[in-house]
C-alpha cells in the first residue's frame, strides 16, 4: 500500500518492518479528508522537519556512548540532518532517553520534557528505558520511561547499535512526514497554566500522545 | 609480615586472622576509632590508603569492614571489622577526621543501612533522596513498591542543604542539623542534566564571583540498586550487571569479578583464558582512554579531537563484535574462562591495530597536546598532592599522575600480566596536564602488553568445566583489578548458596568525584569543566 509522500532516500517502504501503524493512519486521514491545499503545505512543512530534527543531548548511562558514537564519524547522523544536537531542552525537537531512568530522575525527565517546545518526540533507547531492562528487579528504577511521558519510537538492545538507532531515526522521519502539522496537539505548558512543576500536579496531567505512537 | 604482625600484637582488643595477604581484624565498637587511628598514625607502618568500607548486615547485627592498606607494603589489605546489635539505632564513631575519602564511605554505608556515624559533619543520604522509607541493603527491607513510588517533584532543597549530624558535644552525643551553605552564598546548579558531566552527576558549586569556593557532588540520579539485585540473582547472572557498572571498563569488571568467584571455588583457569581476558582488558582501557582522551577534549571545547578519538576507538570496537558479539557491552569473561574461543582473524586484526594506533597516538599529540591554547588551559590548574591522592583514595591514572604508585598490575599482578613487561607510568606534578598526558602515555603501556601476549596465547582450551550451579563455599573474598579509571575491587561475602549474601563493588570513580571537591576548590567556574574531564568519572560507577 503506497501510503502518502514519507519515502526515505535509500530506503524502500518494504524495508521497514513496521508499517502498520503507519497505514493506519493513512486509512484515518483519508477518512477524515483533508484540504488539498493545507495538505500540501503539510508535505512542504514536514519535509523540511523531518531532515532537521534536533536532539536534545540527554544520556543517562550506557547508550549514551553508542550515541557519542552515533555522533562521530563513522556512524555521523549529521547525514541525516539531525548534527545540531541541543543542550538546552527549550531549542530540541526530540529526547532520546539513553539509559536507564531511576527514582531520582524521574521528575528531572519529566521536566525536561516538559520544558521543550511542541511539536515534541521522545525516543525510548535501549532495554532500560523501554522496561527497565536488566534492572527490571531493583528497587530504585522506573520501569520504562513510557511510565513518565510518551514515546514515539521504541529501540530494543542493551545497549542497541548505532545502525538500529538510525533505524529508529528513520521511523520517527517517516512518522513526521505522515503527520498534520496544523493540527499538532498545542499541549500548554504547565507553568503558562500557573502550575508549578514542583507541586508534582504536572505529573498527573493527562498527556496527549501522538497518534501512533504506541507500536 | 612481621611488622604488621607487630603493629597488630599493640592493639590489646583485637581478634585477628591471617589469609593469603588480607588480615582480619575485629574489634568492638567502642575501640573503632582507636584502632583505625593507631593503624593510621604510628611511626612504624601507616596505613594511609583506606580502599574500601562495606556495610554489612549479619542479621543480629550491623556491621562495617574497612579496607586498609599501606602505600608501602600495598599488596597487603587489613580488613578491620567492627559491628553494633542496636538495629533501631546504630551508632559508630566516624573516621572521617584521618582518611579523607571516609565521609562520602560512611554517607553511602548510612543510606544502605542506617548505621549513622558520630562525628561525621554530613551524614545526609548519599544516593537516594532524603524522604527515602527505609535502608535497602538491609535484609528486612521492604520491597513493597507503595512504600516508595515513583516521586512526582523534584527533590527539596533544604533537604539537600541540611546536613544531620551526630556531634560529641562536651562528652555528649547530640542530634544537630549544619547548613551546607551560608544564606548569602551564590550557588550554581550544575546537572545532573548537563552535557558536560560525563553522566547525571548533580554539582552545586558555590562561587565568589568566577572563583569556585565550594562544591558538593550530589549522586544517585542513576542508582540502580546492583548491590541489592545481586543478592537475589546467581553468579553468572550477576556478571551481566558488572559490565554495566563502569561500561568504559566493562570488560575488566567482569574478569574481577569472575577471579573473584573463581578464588572462592579455587578454580584453575585455564592459561589460555588468562591470556585472551587480559589481551581484552588492555584494549578496553585503550577504548576508554581514548574516549577519556576525547571527552576532555571536548570539554575545552576542541570538537575535531573527540571526533579522532572516537575513530580510532571503532576499531577496537570492530575487533570486540568479531570476538565477543557485542560492541560496548562484549559479555566476554565467564567464570573458568571466557565464553567463546577468540574469532581466527583476531591475532591478525589485533596486530593491525596496534602499528595503526601508535601512528594514531603521534597525531593525537601533534593536534592536542601541542597546541598551545590547550596547553594554557590545562598547565598549573588542578593540582593534587601525592599525599592527598592516597588520602582521598584517588586510585587509577589521578592517583599515578600525582606520583602514587598504585598500579595493581603491579602489585598484585593477576591473569597474564606476570608474563608481560611493562612499566608503570608515573608523572609527579600532579596537576592537570599531568592527567592528561598519563592517558596517552598508558595507551603506549597497553599496546605493549598485547604485543607481548598476542603471538604467545597458549592452546588448549578457553574456559575450565564448571558446574551447572555455582555454589560459592562459605567466607569472604575479595579481589582487586585494574579499572581503566582505577582500582576496581569485587568483595563477596557468601553462605555457600549459590547466590551471594553480600557483594560490593568499589567505586573508583566515587573517591574521584570526591578529589574534585578538593581540587576545583579556587580555580574558575570554567575549568570546573577541564578537572572532571581530566578525572574522567563515569557517573553509573559511582552510583552503581
Amino acid at each position: 500500500m503506497e501510503v502518502k509522500n514519507i519515502s526515505i532516500k535509500n530506503m524502500k517502504y518494504e524495508d521497514f518492518k513496521e508499517n502498520e501503524y503507519l497505514e493506519e493512519y493513512v486509512k484515518e486521514l483519508k477518512a477524515n479528508g483533508v484540504n488539498i491545499a493545507i495538505a500540501k503545505l503539510d508535505d512542504l512543512i514536514n519535509w523540511g522537519r523531518s531532515n532537521s530534527v534536533w536532539p536534545l543531548t540527554f544520556a543517562t548511562s550506557c547508550c549514551g556512548i553508542e550515541f557519542m558514537c552515533l555522533g562521530a564519524a563513522r556512524y555521523d547522523f549529521a547525514r541525516f540532518g539531525w548534527e545540531v544536537t541541543r543542550n538546552s531542552p527549550r531549542q530540541a525537537d526530540v529526547i532520546f532517553c539513553c539509559g536507564t531512568i531511576v527514582h531520582k530522575m524521574a521528575p528531572v525527565l519529566k521536566r525536561l520534557y516538559d520544558q521543550m517546545a511542541e511539536p515534541k518526540y521522545v525516543m525510548a533507547f535501549g532495554s532500560c528505558a523501554i522496561s527497565g531492562g536488566p534492572f527490571k528487579s531493583s528497587y530504585h528504577t522506573v520501569m520504562g520511561v513510557d511510565q513518565i511521558i510518551p514515546v514515539d519510537v521504541y529501540i530494543p538492545g542493551c545497549p542497541p547499535r548505532p545502525d538500529a538507532m538510525i533505524y529508529g531515526m528513520m521511523q520517527l522521519s517517516r512518522k513526521i512526514k505522515m503527520q498534520e502539522f496544523f493540527k499538532l496537539p498545542k499541549q500548554p505548558h504547565p507553568i503558562e497554566n500557573n502550575e508549578p512543576v514542583e507541586t508534582g500536579h504536572a505529573l498527573s496531567l493527562p498527556t496527549e500522545t501522538t497518534k501512533g505512537g504506541d507500536q | 609480615m612481621k611488622v604488621i604482625d607487630e603493629l597488630l600484637s599493640k592493639l590489646p582488643f583485637a581478634t585477628t586472622g591471617l589469609k593469603d595477604k588480607t588480615y582480619t581484624v575485629s574489634v568492638p565498637k567502642e575501640n573503632l576509632y582507636e584502632a583505625a587511628s593507631f593503624l593510621k598514625k604510628n611511626d612504624k607502618l601507616s596505613f594511609d590508603f583506606l580502599m574500601d568500607v562495606v556495610g554489612m548486615d549479619y542479621g543480629d547485627n550491623l556491621g562495617v569492614i574497612y579496607y586498609l592498606s599501606a602505600t608501602q607494603y600495598p599488596s597487603y589489605i587489613i580488613a578491620l571489622k567492627t559491628a553494633t546489635d542496636d538495629r533501631e539505632d546504630p551508632q559508630i564513631d566516624s573516621i572521617s577526621d584521618l582518611w579523607e575519602s571516609a565521609g562520602l564511605y560512611e554517607r553511602e554505608v548510612h543510606d544502605f543501612f542506617g548505621i549513622r556515624f558520630v562525628n561525621n559533619q554530613d551524614m545526609r543520604r548519599l544516593f537516594l533522596r532524603q524522604d527515602w522509607n527505609g535502608y535497602p541493603l538491609r535484609k528486612d527491607y521492604d520491597t513493597n513498591p507503595e512504600l516508595n513510588p515513583i516521586p512526582l517533584c523534584n527533590e527539596d532543597l533544604n533537604d539537600m542543604e541540611n546536613m544531620p549530624v551526630i556531634e560529641m558535644v562536651v562528652g555528649e552525643k547530640q542530634d544537630n542539623v549544619h547548613k551546607l551553605f551560608d544564606a548569602e552564598e551564590y550557588i550554581v546548579n550544575f546537572g545532573p542534566q548537563h552535557p558536560a558531566t560525563h553522566g547525571v552527576l548533580h554539582l552545586r558549586v558555590s562561587l565568589e564571583g568566577e572563583m569556585i569556593k565550594k562544591v558538593d557532588p550530589n549522586f544517585g540520579y542513576i542508582h540502580r540498586g546492583i548491590e541489592k539485585m545481586s543478592e537475589a540473582y546467581t553468579y553468572p547472572q550477576i556478571l551481566h550487571l558488572t559490565d554495566r557498572l563502569d561500561y568504559l571498563s566493562g570488560t575488566i569488571n567482569r574478569h574481577g569479578t569472575c577471579l573473584a568467584v573463581e578464588k572462592g571455588l579455587e578454580l584453575d583457569v585455564p592459561e589460555r583464558a588468562h591470556y585472551i581476558r587480559t589481551i581484552i582488558d588492555e584494549l578496553t582501557r585503550v577504548a576508554s582512554h581514548l574516549l577519556g582522551w576525547g571527552c576532555m577534549a571536548m570539554d575545552m571545547g576542541s570538537i575535531t579531537a573527540f571526533v579522532y578519538g572516537m575513530r580510532d576507538r571503532e576499531k577496537i570496537m570492530d575487533i570486540f563484535e568479531e570476538t565477543c558479539g557485542g560492541r560496548l557491552m562484549a559479555n566476554y569473561s565467564v567464570i573458568g574462562g571466557v565464553m567463546n574461543d577468540i574469532h581466527p582473524n583476531f591475532q591478525k586484526r589485533v596486530k593491525e591495530f596496534i602499528p595503526y594506533m601508535r601512528k594514531m597516538l603521534k597525531e593525537h599529540h601533534l593536534l592536542f597536546t601541542g597546541n598551545p591554547i590547550a596547553r594554557d588551559r590545562m598547565e598549573g590548574v588542578g593540582y593534587l598532592s601525592k599525599e592527598q591522592a592516597i588520602s582521598l583514595g584517588a586510585t587509577g591514572p589521578t592517583g599515578r599522575a600525582s606520583g602514587w604508585s598504585n598500579d595493581v598490575r603491579k602489585i598484585e599482578p593477576y591473569a597474564a600480566y606476570r608474563h608481560a613487561d611493562f612499566k608503570e607510568v608515573l608523572r609527579s606534578d600532579g596537576l592537570t596536564f599531568d592527567r592528561y598526558i598519563i592517558r596517552l602515555d598508558e595507551i603506549e603501556e597497553s599496546l605493549k602488553i598485547i604485543e607481548q601476549l598476542i603471538d604467545n596465547i597458549p592452546g588448549g582450551a578457553y574456559a575450565a568445566k564448571t558446574k551447572a550451579i555455582i555454589k560459592l563455599p562459605e567466607g569472604e573474598f575479595h579481589q582487586r583489578v585494574e579499572g581503566a579509571r582505577g582500582e576496581f575491587d569485587v568483595y563477596i561475602n557468601s553462605k555457600g548458596d549459590k547466590s551471594p549474601y553480600r557483594i560490593k563493588f568499589r567505586s573508583p570513580c566515587m573517591t574521584l568525584v570526591n578529589t574534585l571537591k578538593s581540587i576545583a576548590v579556587g580555580t574558575k567556574v570554567a575549568d570546573l569543566i577541564m578537572l572532571g574531564g581530566s578525572l574522567d568519572y563515569v557517573v553509573p560507577c559511582i552510583d552503581r
